[in-house]
């Protein structure tokens, strides 16, 4: 039933602590002498004590509390079990106890003033003898206590006085009465001022040009949806990846947030994200492009498209055919001192799905045909955005593929995920005017294809040649359909 | 200041400046002197139907005879042993209990049965209450997803909600009306005028009249909104609750002028709806009346956290309805200082600054009683006084038109104790025992004195008072609806275990009240019902913890269950 910590708004504080170890006092341990009531850690060695008595945190959401009253005064001699304030928290007053007997010898936080859970309101002393010591802390005491001013009761109702309405006598039935007035409704207040926004600023859009509180929310750049899944892969940021994560992972110069700008949390993918595009700071890698003629590709697509099997499908396959000639390129390093050569070929695929990103593996990729692998890929990616992938779908992946193409974009450079030796980015396939080597111009499909790499185990030769590999494959791909 | 009443009747009716005081309290504490002697000897109570008469005569000629009246003798016999004027919640209890007393009992009534509580009170703004607590419910995402539940964005049918409560409001009033003719009360159409000692007469305005004697006759004519002077109400954008009720729009922001319980009860039907609501509230408080902290709990939970401000210590002293492109402005002056303050403009705005009576026509004049600020005089008995200060025999004023307690439950407790004293027990209804409740969400109730009313009693007759408290947070049942916020606190008499108050914020405490309210009326101690059980887990263990959490120097009485059956005097 009910516990009797809820049913009788009584709360204790007590802090067993000497003077000489005063300084600050921690939150938890005011908090856990609230709740060990029974329990007061006494030092019993201690001669003599001056105690503070703290604002206690009288619900989880507290985080500052008012005076509503003290019930004892400067010099009262208080005994353990009595109350000694009222402090209003942001659900209830309450009265507040002592679990020592000693006398009240200084009040620190006046009545009506706010303090933070854990600041010192008030000194106890345990013999009349301690009181001046105590009266001395408590002046220190409120000097430095961050006393924060009583929020003003009302929502501070329109700031702006009116203007003074210097009695109109009728004379002039409607002279403007100089600056129109800003109006804005309750709630738009309230989001002002939690927001911070400066009402006076704005200009309404509400009827009569009152300030809404949907003008509040835009000001303070609150958007009723965050839809920025856009197309960008994270782990493949088209502009200096690199150093963009760096710089907003950088926990020690967080600039000044920008007036009204908001903070979103990581979801739990994002955070993963986050942790891994850090991770890869740690690895040298360098960047081999190479341009790839896709004629042959497309032409292939076309007739294989009816069959259910999608370009991603297609290039998985080719890299997988390219990866078995160059197994190094498979490889990672994982010590920093040794090879790690992998003995499937597994190719991971970035996919953006909503507010994150995923590579779900499509595992042994050289040896699977091309239309089982488009059919698992169709179906991992569907588990992908159910939020169904099991670990070693996703994180099983030995070189990973990520394609913008779909979107123009032509070319990009990609991040290397941590455990991976390289990773592949793919760009757009474009009409481009060629000359071979009888100087014959032609116009062929260029595709654009740029590996990121991890330098102490893939040297730029052999990038290279699985590059040139590749290249051959996607431009005979008849042994892609085998 | 508030001094006259925009009503239809003439007369300048000067009310309490506050925009809305509760009555009860500051009504109870009026006492008149006790005249127990009647004026007059017993008279006759024969039955006779047959005095009916038909005039057609212009109705001054009854001014003559009433004053003949008043000083001469009664008629010696009588159409009805009683006649009521006014058939709302008031009179319609007193009929029922006449006719169960074995009189033969009219009512009269000029507009429609039910009265203000059934048609534009209590009842419709209950189906709009409950409508709002429900939109509450659903649009607490928060609260919805600690009980586990998911539901999709809800939404209103603002005429359908205006149906359901106007549907309510007609099903009740047919269920009165029908009780009553089932009973076999006389409902006389038109309105009511007295004309002298016994005699009434009614009709329709501007039609004939028609004379009736009853050998006991009760006023119970209620009240009207009232709306300060300076106020222009248009029924479209400026509006009283007689509007409201209605439903016509929802506006997107509303000023409340009054911040009594019917401005909080409409407050949480407007937000709850959408809309964004300002109270203007003459006092330096929000809530004034009700108990200090059970109005600073209100407030942080019916208030401050929604879209609510307010501006309190001001009168809104002109209110001009939207026109002309023009919105709703509002024009508030500082009540100390008398100094326009500032200007508001809205879309629309409620006038709940409390009710008047509505005494005007009644023919008070011919019996020689003077209302005082529309009310007409009674004693502890709602005996009518005239202006004299003696009793008027055969006459009571109930319900809001006496002005002691403007709530319908209590006008229906006094009609019951006139019938009482007409038929010969001699009943005193202590108007502490009655409960009062604010519908909101969640909602308050009340009965008896507020803690500094009961300090300042105590201080008179020099007796000790303790409060007791307990919260919602620790019972199982309101933890079970997710609903733990809340308080019952009791103000009792630590040597006698006497309860002079107790006042509920919380889920249902109109409804957990009545153990309380019943145990003043029956005079039960603490220290004697704290013995009672309740059923666990339910919401009344927050009351039974209360009384139990009480410190009471008494003894529980020993007889094991005796109630105490003589009336205890307010």
């Amino acid at each position: 039933m009910a516990s009797p910590f809820l049913s009788n708004s009584t709360i204790s504080f007590s802090s067993s602590l000497k003077y000489s170890t005063l300084p600050r006092l921690s939150p938890s341990v005011s908090f856990s002498s609230i709740r060990f009531k029974s329990t007061p850690r006494r030092i019993l060695t201690v001669r003599s004590k001056i105690r503070e008595i703290f604002m206690p945190a009288l619900s989880s959401t507290m985080t500052e509390g008012k005076i509503v009253s003290w019930v004892k005064s400067e010099g009262d001699v208080l005994s353990k079990g009595e109350s000694v304030v009222v402090v209003e928290s942001d659900k209830a007053d309450m009265d507040v106890e002592t679990f020592y007997d000693g006398i009240l010898a200084a009040i620190v936080v006046g009545e009506g003033e706010t303090a933070p859970v854990g600041a010192a309101i008030g000194i106890l002393a345990e013999t009349e003898d301690e009181i001046a010591e105590a009266k001395a802390k408590a002046a220190s005491k409120s000097g430095a206590s961050t006393r924060s001013a009583p929020p003003p009761p009302a929502p501070a109702a329109d700031s702006t006085p009116a203007p003074p309405k210097s009695t109109p006598a009728n004379a002039a039935p409607i002279v403007t009465e100089g600056p129109r007035k800003t109006v804005a409704t309750p709630y738009a207040k309230k989001l002002a001022k939690q927001h911070k926004v400066d009402i006076e600023s704005l200009v309404g859009t509400g009827p009569y040009g009152r300030i809404t509180p949907e003008d509040i929310e835009a000001a303070a750049g609150i958007f009723p949806s965050k839809t920025n899944v856009g197309p960008v892969v994270v782990e493949a940021k088209p502009a200096a990846p690199t150093k963009a994560t760096s710089d907003s992972s950088a926990p020690s110069s967080i600039p000044p947030p920008v007036p009204g700008s908001t903070v979103v949390p990581f979801t739990t993918m994002q955070a993963a994200v986050s942790k891994n595009m850090v991770e890869s700071i740690s690895v040298p890698t360098f960047r081999v492009g190479y341009p790839v003629t896709t004629d042959a590709l497309d032409a292939l697509y076309e007739k294989v498209k009816p069959k259910g099997v999608t370009m991603t499908a297609l290039l998985a396959k080719a890299a997988a055919m390219a990866l078995v000639q160059h197994p190094v390129v498979n490889s990672s390093c994982k010590d920093g001192k040794s090879f790690s050569y992998n003995s499937n070929i597994n190719i991971a695929i970035a996919v953006a799905i909503n507010g994150g990103l995923i590579t779900p593996v499509l595992q042994d990729a050289d040896k699977l045909d091309l239309y089982l692998l488009s059919q698992k890929w169709k179906e991992l990616v569907e588990k992908a955005r159910a939020k169904q992938l099991q670990p070693q779908e996703y994180n099983s992946g030995t070189f990973t593929l990520s394609n913008l193409g779909m979107f123009g974009v032509d070319r990009f450079d990609a991040i290397l995920p941590p455990g991976q030796g390289a990773i592949m980015a793919v760009g757009a396939s474009k009409p481009t005017v060629v000359a071979d080597a009888d100087g014959f111009f032609s116009v062929k499909n260029k595709m654009l294809v740029n590996v990121t790499a991890d330098h102490r185990i893939i040297y730029g030769a052999d990038l290279a040649a699985f590059l040139q590999t590749f290249s051959k494959i996607v431009e005979n791909p008849e042994s892609l359909t085998l | 200041m508030h001094s006259t009443s925009a009503l239809s009747f003439s007369q300048a009716t000067s009310l309490p400046t506050t925009n809305y005081a509760f009555h009860s309290h500051s009504a109870v504490n009026l006492r008149f002197c006790g005249l127990r002697r009647q004026a007059f000897g017993f008279s006759f109570s024969t039955h006779s139907t047959s005095t009916r008469l038909r005039l057609s005569t212009r109705a001054h000629s009854y001014k003559i005879s009433a004053s003949d009246g008043n000083n001469g003798t009664p008629p010696k016999s009588f159409d009805y042993d009683l006649i009521i004027i006014g058939a709302g919640v008031g009179g319609h209890g007193a009929a029922l209990h006449a006719v169960n007393k074995g009189l033969k009992t009219a009512i009269i009534e000029g507009d429609v049965v039910g009265g203000t509580c059934v048609n534009r009170g209590c009842v419709p703004s209950k189906a709009l209450l409950a409508v709002s607590g429900r939109m509450r419910e659903l649009q607490s995402e928060h609260h919805m997803k600690a009980l586990g539940l998911q539901v999709s964005a809800a939404g209103y049918d603002r005429q359908a909600v205006a149906d359901h409560a106007n549907n309510l409001a007609s099903k009740i009033r047919n269920n009165l009306t029908n009780s009553m003719k089932a009973l076999g009360v006389d409902i006389l159409t038109g309105f009511g005028t007295i004309l002298g000692p016994q005699k009434v007469k009614y009709g329709k305005v501007g039609s004939t009249y028609t004379l009736v004697t009853a050998k006991d006759i009760i006023i119970a004519t209620g009240s009207v909104p009232f709306v300060p002077k300076g106020i222009e109400v248009d029924g479209k954008t400026v509006i009283t609750s007689d509007h409201a009720l209605k439903l016509e729009f929802v506006p997107d922001w509303v000023a409340i002028v009054g911040s009594g319980y019917i401005g909080l009860e409409f407050s949480d039907v407007y937000t709850a709806l959408g809309s964004e609501v300002t109270f203007i509230e003459a006092l330096d408080q929000l809530m004034p009346g009700f108990d200090p902290e059970i109005g600073k709990l209100a407030q942080r939970v019916l208030i401050n956290p929604r879209k609510i401000d307010y501006h309190t210590g001001v009168f809104a002293t002109k209110i001009t309805p939207a026109r002309d492109g023009k919105p709703v402005i509002i024009e508030l002056t500082d009540a100390k200082t008398k100094e326009q303050k500032d200007t508001l403009e809205v879309d629309a705005a409620l006038i709940a600054t409390g009710r008047a009576p509505f005494t005007n026509g009644l023919g008070l004049e011919n019996i020689n009683v003077l209302t005082q600020r529309g009310f007409v005089p009674v004693d502890e008995r709602m005996r009518v006084i005239d202006a004299n200060g003696n009793q008027v025999p055969h006459l009571y004023c109930i319900g809001d038109a006496n002005g002691k307690m403007m709530l319908a439950h209590a006008a229906s407790a006094q009609g019951i104790s006139v019938v009482e004293q007409v038929t010969g027990r001699d009943h005193v209804l202590n108007h502490l025992s009655i409960p009062a409740a604010c519908f909101t969400h969640p909602e308050i109730s009340m009965v008896g004195l507020t803690e500094p009313q009961a300090r300042e009693k105590a201080e008179k007759e020099g007796f000790e008072v303790s409060v007791a408290k307990t919260s919602f947070k620790a019972n199982t049942k309101a933890l079970a609806e997710n609903e733990g916020e809340g308080l019952a606190k009791l103000i009792y008499r630590p040597d006698n275990g006497e309860i002079l108050g107790v006042h509920i914020f919380g889920l249902h405490a109109a409804d957990l009240i009545h153990e309380a309210s019943n145990a003043i009326a029956l005079g039960t101690r603490i220290q004697d019902i704290k013995f009672a059980v309740h059923a666990h887990p339910t919401l009344s263990e927050v009351i039974d913890e209360l009384f139990k959490s009480a410190k009471v120097k008494a003894p529980a009485s020993t007889s094991t269950s005796s109630p105490v059956t003589e009336p205890v005097s307010a």
